[in-house]
This record gives C-alpha cells, sequence and structure tokens, in this order.
C-alpha cells in the first residue's frame, strides 16, 4: 500500500493509473452490452452520435460506443497474453542463460540475439498471414508474445550474470542453498520490479503492433479490436465520407491508453531506480 | 592547571593568519525518501584555522562526515548537498575571500592553481581513453596561456622526473597501471600548477603498504618542494602519524578533536580519540586491545547533547544534554568534552 | 603433528580470452602450507599475491589447476557442477558485511536456510534456539536480529552476525576474507577480539586472509607471507613479523605506519615500476626491487629453507639449511 501512495505522489502515475482504471471499466461494461459484437446491422447505418447511440453508429450497422468497449477489452486481453507469456520467456531464458553460463548460456542467447536482428515485422506479417484463418486472441497474443521477449532475456541475464558474482550468492551456497531455491529466493527479488516495467512496456508495443496488423488486414477482422475498428473505417473511406466520430472514437482511446503505459512504465521505472529519485530530489 | 577558554578567544599560536578557515561551517543533505524528507547532518558548526605550510590531517570513521567537509572546502557543495550555513575563507595575496560568495567563474580560476582536489579513487579525473601525456598537455594548455603541445610536454616530462615517476608512464593509459601508480599520478597532476592548498581525500585507501608509503612519501615531498598546504582525510592513524602535522579527529559531523600529532598520540584526551589510538595494534606487544563499544551513530539521527555520550565510558549529565564546544585546553590542543573541561 | 587441512603445492592457472588469444595468468604457484586445529593461521599479502584464490580453492568456488587440498587427511575434490562445496566443517566470512547478504532479503533468512539445508535442528524452536545460542556467542541477541534487512544494522554488527552464520554448522575451519578491513576502525578490535575468543572457547581454527599485518600479528599464531603468487617466509608469527628473514617480508614490515608519530618512515621506498614485469620474472620475483640482490636471484627460482624454524624462499639463506626435511617444522 505504501508503494502506492508513494507512487501517486508522480503526477504521471496518477494521470496514468485514473486513465487507466477508467479504460478498463470501459471495457468491462462490453459484459453488459446489448449487441453482439459479431453482427452486422443491428442499428441504423452512419448515425451521428446521439442519445441513443453515444458514438454514433457505423457503416455496418453497429453502436460505436459498444464495440470500441469490447475493442478495448480484446486489445488489452491480446497485450496482457502478449506481456504476461513474453515476461515469463524472458525470465527462464535470462536466468537460466546468466547463471548457468557456457554452452547453455551461447545456445539461448543465440536464439534470442537471433530473433533480435531479423526484420521482426515481416516475420510477424509472415507468420500472420500463414495461420490467419485460424487466428483469435489467444493466438495473437501468443504469436507477439514469441516475438516480444528476446531483449528483456538479455537485460535479465546481464542482471543475473553481475548478481552471480556477488558475496551473496557465496553466502547462499555456503549457507547449502541448491541452485533452483538459489536463483529463487536471490535473484527474483531483483528481477521483479524489471519483470513488471518491462511489462508495461510489452504491452503498449503489442498493441500497437497488433493495431498495425489489423489496418493491414492480416489479423481476423471480425473480432473487433481498436486495429480492426480503424480497419473499417478506413476500408469504408470513413474519413473521406466525414464520419469523424467513426474515426476518432478508436484514435482517441489507442492514444489514451498508449500514453497512460507509457506515463505508467516511465515513472515506475524511476521510481525502481534509486539514482533518478535524489536527481528528482536535486532538481527542485 | 589547565587554561579553560572559548571557542573564538582561544590562543593563536602562530601570528600568521590561517590560509584557509571555516567559521560555523555547516553542510546537510536533505534528501526526499519516499517523500520523508530526512536531514543529514553531515557537517556540522565546524571551525577550522588551516595554517600555510602544513599537513593537516582529519582521521575519522566511515560516514562521519569527512568527505563532505572536503567538499564544503573545496566551494563544491551541490545538491542534495546544501549549504546551512557558515563560511569557508581563502586567504589569497592581499585578502580573504569568501568562497560561497564567489561566481562559478572565479571558483573555476581558482581550482587547481590555488586549490586542488584529489577525490577518493584517482581514475575519475584521468581520462581513461586518452595516454596520460594527452592528458598533461590539455591540463597544462587549458591553464597556462602561450604554451604549444610541446612545451607541456616538456613541462610535464620535468614535472614528472622531479617527482621521480618514470617518465615512460606519459605514454600509457591509465588503466595500464597499477592503483599506487594512478595515484601517484593524479596527485602529480594536481601538484602542477603549484596550488597553495591541496585536498587529498583517502589517498591511501585500499593501497598496498608499500604503496601507500611511497604514496605518502610523495604527498610529503611535494609538500615540502612547494612549502604549501596539504589537508589530508584518511581513517588510517598510522598515515596520520606518519605525515601529518597536527591531526583533528572528526565524530558525527563535528570536529571533536584537533592537537598537534605528537600531542594527540601522545596526550589524546576525547574517549573517542583514545579508543582510537589504544585499540591499534602494535608489534612487540600482544596485549588485549579494546575497541569503543556500540556503533557510531547515523548522521541522519543523532543522539543528543555529545554524540559520543552513548558509547562513552564516563558519561555525566551535561554530556546527554549539551554538546559541549570546540576548546583550547592547551595552546594548541582543542577538545570538545565535558570531561576534558572538568579535569 | 595432526593437521586440520593441508594444502600441497595448489597451483591455479586461470586463462582468459578467447581461443585466438588465450591470456594465462598464474593465481598461486605451488603454494602449500597447513592449518593445526584450533589455530589461527594468516596468509598476508599485497592484492594479487594470490591470497584470496588460494582461500576460495579451499572453498571449492575455484578448481586448482594442480596440487592437492587434504581435510583430515582426506582429498577433497572439487565438484564441478556444484558450485562451492557448502561443507559443515569450513566455513567463510567475506571482507564487506553489506555485500555478504542481500539487501533485498532480510539476514534471518540465511540463518533459518542454513539450519534447514544441514538439517541442523528438528524443529522451529530448535533452530531458534541454535541460532540465538550462536548469535550470544558473538555478543548479539535473536531479539535485535530478527525480521531485518542487512541496511538496518551497522558494518560491526553485520559482521558480526556473519560470524554467527558461519558459526551456525559448528564447523572447524573458517575461512575469513579480510574480516575487519571493511569495519570502522573504532569496532575493528572488537571483531579481531571476537576471533581469538572463538579460537580459544569452540576450538575454531581460522585462516585469516589479509593485508594487514599489524591484526595478523595480534591475532595469528602463524603467518605466511605470499608475494606475487608464492609464500615467500612462513613460520610462528613473533619470529617472522619480529625478526623478518626475508628482504620483501623485512620491506613489509618497515612500510606499515606505525601510529607514532616519533618513528616515522625514514628513506625513500623504490616501488615496481610496471606491476606485471614483476609477475614475469624469471627466478626471484622480488630480485627488481631488493636491496641485496645477486646475480643467481634473476635466473634462479630459490629453493625454500628453514631458518630458526621458519620457512623461507630466498638464496640469501641457501645452504645455511637447518635440516634437510623440511617437512618437519
Amino acid at each position: 500500500m505504501k508503494v502506492f501512495r508513494d507512487l501517486f505522489r508522480d503526477y504521471r502515475f496518477a494521470v496514468s493509473f485514473c486513465v487507466l482504471c477508467a479504460l478498463l471499466i470501459f471495457a468491462c461494461l462490453s459484459f453488459f452490452a446489448p449487441y453482439d459484437p459479431t453482427l452486422w446491422h443491428v442499428v441504423p447505418r452512419d448515425l451521428r452520435p446521439s442519445r441513443a447511440h453515444l458514438l454514433g453508429t457505423d457503416s455496418n450497422g453497429q453502436d460505436i460506443f459498444w464495440t470500441a468497449s469490447f475493442a478495448v477489452r480484446n486489445s488489452v486481453i491480446v497485450a496482457l497474453i502478449a506481456g504476461v507469456v513474453s515476461r515469463i520467456i524472458a525470465v527462464l531464458f535470462g536466468m537460466i542463460a546468466g547463471y548457468k553460463g557456457g554452452n547453455t548460456d551461447r545456445v539461448l542467447m543465440f536464439i534470442s540475439d537471433s530473433l533480435l536482428v531479423i526484420p521482426l515485422f515481416l516475420i510477424i506479417v509472415l507468420m500472420a498471414m500463414l495461420v490467419r484463418a485460424s487466428m483469435n486472441l489467444v493466438t495473437l497474443g501468443l504469436l507477439l508474445a514469441l516475438f516480444g521477449w528476446a531483449w528483456d532475456a538479455r537485460v535479465i541475464r546481464s542482471l543475473i550474470l553481475s548478481l552471480r558474482t556477488r558475496e551473496f550468492t557465496e553466502t547462499a551456497i555456503l549457507s547449502g542453498a541448491r541452485t533452483l531455491p538459489l536463483v529463487l529466493n536471490e535473484y527474483m527479488p531483483y528481477a521483479m520490479p524489471l519483470v513488471f516495467s518491462t511489462l508495461i512496456n510489452n504491452m503498449a508495443w503489442a498493441i500497437g503492433l497488433e493495431m498495425t496488423l489489423a489496418i493491414l488486414g492480416l489479423t481476423n477482422v471480425l473480432i473487433p479490436t481498436l486495429g480492426t475498428m480503424l480497419y473499417w473505417a478506413i476500408n469504408y473511406h470513413a474519413i473521406l465520407l466525414g464520419r469523424w466520430w467513426w474515426v476518432l472514437t478508436p484514435v482517441v482511446l489507442s492514444v489514451l491508453l498508449f500514453v497512460a503505459l507509457y506515463w505508467m512504465s516511465v515513472s515506475v521505472s524511476e521510481y525502481l531506480d534509486p539514482r533518478t529519485r535524489v536527481q528528482r530530489v536535486g532538481a527542485e | 592547571m589547565v587554561k579553560t577558554t572559548f571557542m573564538g578567544e582561544w590562543p593563536i599560536l602562530n601570528t600568521e593568519p590561517p590560509i584557509l578557515r571555516t567559521e560555523g561551517l555547516k553542510a546537510f543533505y536533505v534528501l526526499d525518501v519516499h517523500g520523508v524528507q530526512k536531514v543529514v547532518k553531515a557537517v556540522n558548526e565546524v571551525d577550522l584555522n588551516i595554517r600555510e605550510n602544513e599537513v593537516y590531517g582529519i582521521a575519522g570513521e566511515s560516514g562521519c562526515g569527512k568527505t563532505t567537509l572536503l567538499k564544503a572546502l573545496y566551494g563544491a557543495i551541490e545538491p542534495p548537498l546544501r549549504l546551512m550555513g557558515g563560511t569557508v575563507y581563502y586567504r589569497v595575496p592581499g585578502e580573504e575571500i569568501d568562497v560561497f560568495m564567489l561566481s562559478a567563474e572565479e571558483k573555476r580560476r581558482l581550482r587547481w592553481e590555488y586549490i586542488a582536489y584529489i577525490p577518493q579513487g584517482s581514475m575519475s579525473v584521468l581520462n581513461p581513453v586518452t595516454k596520460l601525456k594527452e592528458t598533461y598537455q590539455d591540463f597544462i594548455s587549458s591553464h597556462v596561456t602561450g604554451k604549444t603541445r610541446a612545451d607541456a610536454f616538456k613541462i610535464a616530462a620535468g614535472h614528472m622526473a622531479e617527482l621521480g615517476l618514470p617518465r615512460k608512464l606519459l605514454d600509457a593509459y591509465p588503466h595500464q597501471l597499477s592503483g599506487g601508480m594512478r595515484q601517484r599520478v593524479t596527485i602529480a597532476l594536481a601538484a602542477l600548477l603549484k596550488p597553495r592548498i591541496m585536498i587529498a581525500d583517502e589517498p591511501t585507501t585500499a593501497l598496498d603498504v608499500v604503496v601507500q608509503r611511497g604514496v605518502v612519501q610523495l604527498l610529503r615531498d611535494i609538500q615540502q618542494r612547494l612549502g604549501n598546504t596539504i589537508i589530508l582525510v584518511t581513517h588510517d592513524m598510522g598515515v596520520q602519524a606518519n605525515i601529518a602535522d597536527r591531526v583533528a579527529i572528526m565524530y558525527a559531523g563535528k570536529i571533536i578533536e584537533e592537537a598537534t600529532t605528537e600531542e594527540i598520540f601522545g596526550n589524546p584526551l576525547h574517549p573517542y580519540t583514545r579508543y582510537l589510538i589504544q585499540s591499534l595494534p602494535k608489534f612487540g606487544d600482544k596485549t588485549a586491545r579494546t575497541s569503543a563499544p556500540g556503533s557510531p551513530p547515523s548522521l541522519m539521527d543523532l543522539p543528543s547533547g555529545c554524540p559520543f555520550h552513548l558509547r562513552c565510558p564516563d558519561t555525566l549529565e551535561t554530556c546527554i544534554e549539551q554538546m559541549p564546544p570546540l576548546v583550547a585546553v592547551a595552546s594548541s590542543h582543542r577538545v570538545a568534552c565535558w570531561l576534558a573541561r572538568e579535569r | 603433528m595432526d593437521k586440520l587441512i593441508e594444502v600441497d603445492q595448489l597451483t591455479k592457472v586461470f586463462t582468459l580470452g578467447s581461443i585466438i588469444s588465450r591470456i594465462r595468468i598464474t593465481a598461486t604457484d605451488h603454494v602449500s602450507f597447513y592449518i593445526k586445529p584450533a589455530e589461527i593461521f594468516a596468509l598476508a599479502g599485497e592484492s594479487g599475491c594470490g591470497k584470496t584464490t588460494a582461500a576460495r580453492m579451499i572453498l571449492g568456488f575455484e578448481e586448482p589447476t594442480s596440487g592437492t587440498i587434504l581435510h583430515e587427511g582426506r582429498a577433497v575434490e572439487y565438484a564441478k557442477n556444484k558450485k562451492g562445496r557448502g561443507t559443515q566443517d569450513i566455513q567463510a566470512i567475506f571482507q564487506d558485511p553489506f555485500k555478504t547478504f542481500n539487501p533485498l532479503r532480510t539476514v534471518d533468512r540465511y540463518f533459518f536456510e542454513t539450519v534447514q539445508n544441514y538439517k541442523l535442528a528438528g524443529s522451529d524452536g530448535e533452530a531458534i534456539k541454535l541460532i540465538s545460542d550462536k548469535l550470544n556467542a558473538v555478543g548479539l541477541s535473536y531479539e535485535e536480529f530478527a525480521g531485518k534487512y542487512p541496511s538496518e544494522f551497522s558494518g560491526g554488527q553485520l559482521q558480526r552476525i556473519s560470524i554467527a552464520r558461519a558459526l551456525l554448522t559448528n564447523p572447524t575451519l573458517l575461512i575469513a576474507d579480510e574480516p575487519v578491513s571493511m569495519v570502522d576502525a573504532s569496532l575493528r578490535m572488537s571483531i579481531v577480539n571476537l576471533f581469538k575468543k572463538l579460537k580459544e572457547e569452540f576450538n575454531v581454527s581460522v585462516l585469516y586472509i589479509t593485508h594487514d599485518l599489524a591484526t595478523a600479528y595480534y591475532m595469528s599464531d602463524r603467518i605466511a607471507i605470499m608475494f606475487r603468487v608464492n609464500i615467500v617466509e612462513m613460520g610462528p608469527v613473533e619470529r617472522v613479523l619480529m625478526d623478518p628473514k626475508h628482504p620483501y617480508t623485512k620491506l613489509l614490515r618497515e612500510s606499515i605506519p606505525e601510529a607514532d608519530p616519533k618513528r616515522r618512515w625514514s628513506g625513500a621506498v623504490k616501488l615496481s615500476d610496471v606491476e606485471y614485469e614483476e609477475y614475469l620474472r624469471q627466478g626471484c620475483r622480488f630480485a627488481g626491487r631488493c636491496p641485496q640482490v645477486m646475480e643467481r636471484c634473476r635466473g634462479e627460482i630459490p629453493d625454500e629453507v628453514y631458518v630458526d624454524q621458519v620457512l623461507v624462499k630466498c638464496h640469501l639463506y641457501s645452504g645455511t639449511e637447518e635440516t634437510l626435511d623440511r617437512k618437519v617444522s
């Protein structure tokens, strides 16, 4: 609780936390939606925002307010799956490579370095095209997770490498600790803050990539996400036809989501790094 | 017997005015730890009178505020360190100047030429990616006008030879040197412009004993050659005994005793100083030594009165309530202890 | 004579770099010594002399390149897969108490883990009893220790805690690597005295690794002086430090600043200009700085000879051996 109080002193955290909460509540509204998001032509097409349809309707005959709430929910789900799964891979790879060293380290880091240097976007596009038929939220999340861990695995590995030579590792060995308890007890407390702050970053990255894929029509466009909403809006030339409410809704929502995640990640990582904390004091 | 006079009126043995003087110097770190303001009283009411042509040693254990005191003496007070009061005066020919009233430009001009600072860990002074030659040349050309690079090289080589350092070092990179050699090169660099005051922060710490001796030898050599003042901070009482003319003992941000080296080692008055000196093991004497009980207080949370009273063997009631002032008990011996005044 | 631990011809060579450009660095070169039960043995020398590497090999943190380590007469093997031996009989105390413990964990966790891993107690109550016994032995109480993080202790307290943890398994040998060099001057002697007390009360042997000859003189029974990966002089501490034989020991002994302004250093000291040259030197590695250097010092490695019950590795004393059987002492 104390952590929260401290974090709230940073206006960036306070703002981003409130925005994220609001977006999550908005996403939760989708459970009470009067319309099925997969059905088209359930409402009159292309209506301006009004009391009956708060954010208007689109050319597919869907209510934008409710579609958007599904879209936020689905985008966050994809991002969470991508973020959490890629964190697990990063921690496993980083810790094993860092602690074991030698050939294990070389093989694992070869894999992660390969992922870092290949043109990631093209590969993702290619894979998305291959599995498009069976694409749903989970497979999309896993696809993004598969490509989002390499850098953080490297960071965790270097963290473990530096911790491994610290004397408390030897104290733990002299205390009779075996490898697995040693790594979990001694190193996880150091890795957790890093995992948490990169999780936020990674989620923002996943949301962005999902939108890019969706706009290119490479995901299942029948599932409403922030990306697919934009896909349909562009497909129907909503901008040319002056249906601003249709374009603006996903754009504003995604900007809010990005800024909130970004601020939160900056604020949390600054909080976790005592050096920047002192600088902030000094600058007053 | 012992003449007791209060601060400020103690008899000045040396009629010459001090080259560096502080008055009620107070410098605290003001930190914001999770939104709670914490004040670290690193330098608390320090009065120093450091004379020309002497080695002034400041001794104390880690976390007693030694390094912060040096920063303040050098006029380098930067956040989170804040000046809370008091002044530092330098005596330049003809006048006495208040360091904290100087502009950044004026301070910059004094540095290296009038006062030089050798920080702990010599690596930070030497540029790791250039040869020492370049460092020397840059240093000379930025401080001495009208010198070509060839001249600068000659000055550097001459300077090294004078101090007995091998000339081939100029062609080396800092990382190629051992820690002791690096330390000596840094000291030599600091002495290049013949500063009147040299401040050295733990110059012998983490060096091997033989190398330590070489560094002390170099410092003493420079001091004798230039006839200037060296302010030497080290926790090693052996080094203090070997080089210092006068020694000040610092404890919890305050100077608690100051005397000539012979006095400090021969007749320590403050109980803390006594513990410090008597606990040192000596060769040929295996009698049991004891160190002061308890541990040094945190500068964030000082006890009332005398900061040593919790560890002191004969605490008086006054000690718990009031901080004793630093008073002269002999012509060149000042001590901050109620007991010393009782005697 | 029974020896608790005996190190024979211990050599460690580190290889650095890639396959193409290998650099070989010798850390210890045929180092031999032994420690008796209930004895404080000091291994003293400057940084880079190999004293820490020797200790790490005994602890099993490094694999010896050659040579043997006998623990109570049995050879100790290096286990490649299991870093560190983690034996109950040999425990260690490190230089910086704040680095000994993980700053993000409470200190008592290490105590309970030690008890659990070595099955030293049957119940929680027994564990607490054992832990508070050991803490009392170092002058602390369980109450002032439980549930605290390392940063909540002072350096001196934490070093005592580190010693208490090492004592949990009732070791016969404590390896203490510069245990007082990071401890505040006013508390240093209390830790040094603690080692003497442990030796007397618990019959623990201590391998005291240090660069500080003054504390080594004060607390140890025997001492070995190392210089550039070799032992150059070894014997009872009174003899070695009060009447040094090897020119290097003499230099070391003279260079210790004494806390007596009446006895300042006189004369200049000759330092090695470039250190690595000394490591590469053929023959005696001190030859470049030795005031009594002879022609043969530069070419020949001196033999170990016994003079006055003290082992000396110097040409000055060759031919003056008391006995041909060097193992006798």
